[in-house]
């Protein structure tokens, strides 16, 4: 499953690119990168009102407060820069696997439920890093969207690094 | 009193009010940035204060690896903490530990 949602993410990425002159347009990157901290914003939460487990509801508050973070200042960025985020297959793509994930996390409970999140949460890291890396950063052509997502990137791989070390203590 | 010993009461005399008044002085800054900590800064002593300064838009921490200091640090917010011991300190991001830095603090 999990592979298999790595798998979507990269490729509803190519999905998007495909069309667009090959690569993503600024106002569909910012889409992206929103729509990515959106969802993992909504999975900390998920995890806020299920589990019990401090170490998981740590990382569950730092995934929310930081993502907020980047969000708010990439709503200012846009705003700024009278770019209007534009829908894209890769968003769409992003959350229709979140939204599969987020309805098998909610049938469980406990240590499964803490696994699981864990599990997802390096996962849907290591996806969301792989598309910055490799395909939003390369193609962002407004400095200071590109710096943003920068930032992001390094903060993200933060947390890639947070979930393995959670999900190896939880095995 | 021999003319050694009287020199070095005088500089005596004229170093020990500058360094203890130094060293209360004594305030260092270090930025954090952009998940970084800025440069560090240069002749700490113990008894000094550091200044961190988080213009990041995440919350950070400064956490030293021996415990002897560890402070949270709100958005655009900054705090202080008194260094007390002597070496070279390693400190980190306790919420992004890739984020890290060590300070060197003379006696």
């Amino acid at each position: 499953m999990l592979k298999l949602f790595a798998c979507a993410g990269a490729a509803a990425l190519l999905a998007a690119a495909a069309p667009a002159a090959d690569k993503p347009n600024d106002a569909q990157i910012a889409h992206i990168a929103y729509t990515a901290g959106t969802l993992d914003i909504e999975a900390g939460k998920q995890a806020l009102a299920k589990s019990h487990n401090k170490a998981v509801r740590d990382f569950a508050s730092e995934m929310v407060r930081d993502h907020t973070a980047v969000n708010d200042k990439a709503l200012a960025l846009v705003k700024k820069l009278g770019v209007t985020p534009q829908d894209n297959p890769t968003s769409a793509g992003l959350k229709s696997a979140a939204d599969k994930k987020r309805d098998e996390l909610a049938k469980l409970s406990g240590a499964a439920f803490d696994k699981a999140y864990v599990q997802n949460e390096v996962a849907y890291h290591r996806t969301v890093n792989g598309a910055l890396k490799d395909v939003l950063i390369p193609s962002a052509q407004n400095g200071e969207l590109k710096s943003l997502l920068q930032t992001g990137l390094t903060l993200f791989s933060e947390h890639q690094q947070h979930a393995e070390h959670l999900a190896a203590g939880l095995k | 009193m021999t003319k050694g010993r009287v020199a070095a009461l005088a500089l005596l005399a004229i170093v020990a009010p500058l360094s203890s008044g130094a060293a209360a002085a004594r305030l260092h800054v270090v930025t954090i940035d952009r998940m970084a900590f800025g440069p560090m800064p240069a002749n700490v002593r113990a008894g000094d204060t550091i200044l961190w300064v988080n213009h990041d838009m995440f919350q950070h921490s400064a956490t030293a690896r021996d415990q002897s200091f560890d402070v949270d640090l709100a958005p655009g917010k900054s705090a202080r903490t008194v260094v007390r011991k002597a070496g070279l300190i390693p400190f980190f991001c306790k919420y992004h530990p890739g984020m890290k830095g060590a300070i060197t603090i003379a006696k």
